[in-house]
C-alpha cells in the first residue's frame, strides 16, 4: 500500500506562554515539534507497515524550511520519504488555500512515488484547531472520506476498516481505497524511533517543492491574497476569576464540601 | 522544568544531540515512572525492555557490519547516562556487557552468532566473579577441562548481572592452575547449553530492575569453537574487557548523580521552611554547587576516557580514576539529595532515596574503588 501522511510542524503548545501585553503567542525558544494528530496517522501508518512490510510511507509538510525536521523526525519513526512543500508564495495561506496547495503537491508527488492508496491526516493542528485541512484536501482530491479515526481495523488491496470515534458510539466504517482518513487520539501511544532510523532521518537530504514546481497551480487562490478568511485578532479569553476557596472546616469535612459541589455541578 | 545542563554541547555533533535527546525522552516519559514502581518488587519491565530493544538500544556496541550502530565509546557514554538517569538498572538490563568481548577476542562465527543474538534484541553478561574470588578473581575455582574437541566446565559464579536475562555468557574458568593467571581462559556460553544452570536473583538495595544472579557448571560440555581467545589469555581479556566497560559504568552513576541534583534543584526551590524556599539558604545552594561540580568534573572525566580509547589509547590509570570518581560522586550527590530532601527524601514517596541505593554499587562492581584506587596508585609508583 502506498501511503502519504500530512503532517505539520506547531509549537509544542505545552510549552507556549502568552505575551500578557500584546495578548499573542511567544513562540520564541518553543519547542517545534510535529502535530500530535499526525503523529497518530504516522503511527497508524507504521502499524500497516508492521503488518505489511512492502508498505511505503511518505510523509510531506507545508512550511517554513526548518519544516525539515519535522519531516526528519517523521522518516526516523517510519516514513521512507519525504517531501517539504515551501514557498514565500504560500505564506498567509487560510484553510481553502492550504488544502489547494496540499492538492497540487499531491499531484506532483504522485508523479514521483505512484498513486497514493491512501492520504493520511492528522485530525487538526494543535496550534489552529480548525480540524478543516482533511476534510478539504478530501474534498479538492475528490475522495471518501474518514474524520476522527481511532486505528484501522483492518486492511486489504481495495478496503480500509477504520474505527471512528463519535460523540456517543464508535463506528466501525468500511471506506474504499484511495480514501482520505483524519486521525485523533488513539488508546495507544506513538513509538519512539529506533536510533538506527533516528541516524539515517537526521543525515537524509529531503527534496523542497516550491510554487515554480506546481505548473497547473492557480496563483490567485493561494497565500494571503487567495484566502476567503483572515484572522482579524487573536487574544487570550479573559479568565474568569470566580473561584471559590473551600475553608474552614477540618480537611476531612472541606474535602466532602469539595466533593459535594463538584458533584453537583455534575463535575464528578 | 527540567535544568539545562547540557553546557558541553559544543563537544557533540548534531547527530549525537539528536541520539541523546531521544534517549532523553524515552528515558524520562516512560523509563523513569515505570523502573520507580518496578524496582519495589524488583520486576524487569519486559514490555519496556521490548520497547528499548526495539529502539536498537542494545546495539550501540554492535560494529556495524553485523547490523549494529557501532557507536564510539563518547557516544555510547552520552546515550547511556540518559538511559541510567531514567533507571541504572534498567540501563545494565539493556546494555549488558555489550559486544565488546566478542569485538576484542571473537572468531568470525563468534560474532556472528552473538551479533544474532543482539539483532533479536538479546545480551551478553560477564562472568567473572566467584564466592570466593572478588577482587581476586584470580583465585577463581570454576574448571575447564579438555575433552577432545570439547571442554568440560565445573564450578559456579555469583554476583552476575543479566544471569537470568542474558543469552550469552561470557564465562572465565582456570584451565591450567599452575599457571595462575596465565592459566585462566574465557569461554562464550549459550544460555541453553546443558549442565549450565541459573541461581534465583539476589535480593539487592538498588538496581533492582536488573537481576544479579549465581550461574552453576555441572560437567557442561563446550565445544572449543566456543573458546574465546587463546588458551590462557583470559584474564588478560577480563581485564581489557572490563577497562572498556569501566568509563560505561562511569556514565551511568553519572546519569543518577545528574537525576538526583536536578530532583533536588527543582525540590529546594518548591519547599519553604520558615517562609523561604529552602534554596535561598546558603547552606543549601552551596549544596547544590558542589553537587553541579562534581557531576561535571566526573562527565568529563569520562568523557576524556571515553574519547582517549576512540583515539585507540587506554590509559588504565585514567580509566581506574574515571570509574572510581564517578562512583563516588553519585554516592555523594545522591545522600545530598536525601538531606535536601529533609524527612521526605528518607521515604519511598519521593524518588531520592532511591536513587541512594541505585549509586552505592557503583563503589563496588567492576571492582571495587578500593581496587581502583590500587591500580591508579600502582601505576603512580611504578
Ligand atoms: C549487583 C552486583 C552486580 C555484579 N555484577 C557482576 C557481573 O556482571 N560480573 C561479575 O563478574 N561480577 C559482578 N559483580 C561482582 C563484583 O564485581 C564484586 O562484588 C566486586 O568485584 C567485589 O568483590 P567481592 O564482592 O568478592 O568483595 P571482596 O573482594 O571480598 O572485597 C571486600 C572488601 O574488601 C576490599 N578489598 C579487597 N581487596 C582489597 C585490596 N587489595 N585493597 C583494598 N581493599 C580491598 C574491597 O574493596 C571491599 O571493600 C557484581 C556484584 C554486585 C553486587
Amino acid at each position: 500500500m502506498n501511503i502519504l501522511v500530512c503532517v505539520k510542524q506547531v509549537p509544542d503548545t505545552t510549552q507556549v506562554k502568552i505575551d500578557p501585553v500584546t495578548n499573542t503567542l511567544i513562540r520564541e525558544g518553543v519547542p517545534a515539534i510535529v502535530n500530535t494528530y499526525d503523529a497518530f496517522a504516522l503511527e497508524a501508518a507504521a502499524r500497516l507497515k508492521d503488518k505489511d512490510p512492502d508498505t511505503k510511507i511518505v510523509v510531506m509538510s507545508m512550511g517554513p524550511a526548518n519544516a525539515v525536521n519535522a519531516l526528519k523526525d517523521c522518516l526516523a519513526i517510519a516514513a521512507d520519504r519525504a517531501y517539504l512543500i515551501s514557498g514565500r508564495e504560500f505564506g498567509g495561506s487560510d484553510t481553502l488555500a492550504t488544502s489547494y496547495i496540499l492538492s497540487n503537491a499531491v499531484k506532483k508527488i504522485e508523479e514521483t512515488e505512484g498513486k497514493f492508496d491512501a492520504i493520511f491526516c492528522g485530525k487538526q493542528a494543535i496550534d489552529g484547531d480548525t480540524a478543516q485541512v482533511g476534510p478539504e484536501l478530501a474534498e479538492h482530491l475528490g475522495l471518501p472520506q474518514v474524520t476522527c479515526a481511532l486505528e484501522i481495523t483492518e486492511a486489504d488491496d481495495a478496503h480500509l476498516e477504520v474505527l471512528k470515534e463519535g460523540t456517543d458510539a464508535n463506528m466501525l466504517i468500511s471506506i474504499g481505497l484511495p480514501c482520505l482518513l483524519t486521525f485523533t487520539k488513539p488508546s495507544f501511544e506513538p513509538r519512539f524511533p529506533s536510533l538506527k532510523r533516528k541516524m539515517m532521518a537526521m543525515r537524509a537530504q529531503i527534496p523542497t517543492i516550491a510554487f515554480s514546481d506546481l505548473p497547473g497551480i492557480d496563483a490567485g487562490k493561494i497565500g494571503l491574497n487567495g484566502s476567503p478568511t483572515r484572522v482579524k485578532r487573536s487574544f487570550v479569553p479573559e479568565r474568569k476569576k470566580n473561584g471559590m476557596i473551600i475553608s474552614g472546616g477540618t480537611a476531612a469535612e472541606n474535602a466532602a464540601k469539595l466533593s459535594e459541589l463538584l458533584s453537583d455541578a455534575k463535575v464528578i | 522544568m527540567p535544568v539545562p545542563y547540557y553546557d558541553f554541547d559544543f563537544m557533540l555533533t548534531d547527530e549525537q544531540k539528536g541520539l541523546r535527546d531521544l534517549v532523553k525522552d524515552f528515558a524520562q516519559s516512560k523509563v523513569y515512572p515505570r523502573c520507580r514502581e518496578c524496582e519495589k518488587d524488583a520486576i524487569i519491565p519486559e514490555d519496556l525492555v521490548k520497547e528499548a530493544m526495539d529502539m536498537g538500544l542494545n546495539l550501540v556496541t554492535l560494529p556495524e557490519e553485523y547490523g549494529g550502530l557501532g557507536l564510539d565509546n563518547f557516544t555510547c557514554a552520552v546515550i547511556r547516562e540518559q538511559l541510567a538517569k531514567g533507571d541504572a538498572g534498567f540501563a545494565s538490563r539493556i546494555f549488558g556487557f555489550g559486544f565488546t568481548p566478542v569485538k576484542l577476542a571473537g572468531t568470525d562465527w563468534q560474532k556472528q552468532i552473538v551479533a544474532d543474538s543482539f539483532l533479536n534484541g538479546g545480551i551478553m553478561a560477564f562472568a567473572l566473579t566467584e564466592s570466593c574470588a572478588g577482587s581476586n578473581a584470580v583465585a577463581m575455582a570454576t574448571t575447564a577441562k579438555r575433552d577432545g574437541d570439547d571442554y568440560i566446565i565445573n564450578g559456579s559464579k555469583n554476583f552476575i548481572t543479566n544471569g537470568d536475562s542474558a543469552d550469552f555468557y561470557t564465562v572465565f574458568a582456570v584451565t591450567d592452575k599452575e599457571m595462575g593467571h596465565k592459566g585462566i581462559t574465557a569461554f562464550i556460553v549459550p544460555k541453553d547449553t546443558p549442565g549450565f544452570s541459573v541461581g534465583k536473583h539476589e535480593d539487592k538495595m538498588g538496581i533492582r530492575c536488573v537481576h544479579t544472579n549465581s550461574l552453576f557448571f555441572d560437567e557442561m560440555r563446550l565445544s572449543a569453537k566456543y573458546r574465546l581467545g587463546d588458551e590462557g589469555n583470559g584474564f588478560k581479556l577480563a581485564m581489557a574487557i572490563l577497562n572498556d566497560s569501566r568509563p560505561a559504568t562511569g556514565s551511568s552513576a553519572i546519569g543518577i548523580a545528574q537525576q538526583a541534583l536536578d530532583l533536588a534543584i527543582e525540590y529546594s526551590k518548591e519547599r519553604v521552611v520558615a517562609d523561604k524556599p529552602i534554596c535561598r539558604n546558603q547552606a543549601i545552594a552551596f549544596m547544590l554547587a558542589d553537587m553541579e561540580i562534581q557531576v561535571q568534573a566526573a562527565r568529563q572525566m569520562v568523557w576524556g576516557v571515553c574519547k582517549s580509547a576512540d583515539a585507540g589509547i587506554v590509559n588504565r590509570k585514567l580509566v581506574a580514576a574515571a570509574k572510581c570518581f564517578a562512583g563516588d560522586t553519585a554516592m555523594k550527590v545522591t545522600t545530598d539529595a536525601v538531606q535536601i530532601f529533609g524527612g521526605n527524601g528518607y521515604t519511598r514517596d519521593y524518588p531520592v532515596e532511591k536513587l541512594m541505593r541505585d549509586a552505592k554499587i557503583y563503589q563496588i562492581f567492576e571492582g571495587t574503588n578500593q581496587i581502583q584506587r590500587v591500580t591508579v596508585s600502582g601505576m603512580l609508583l611504578k
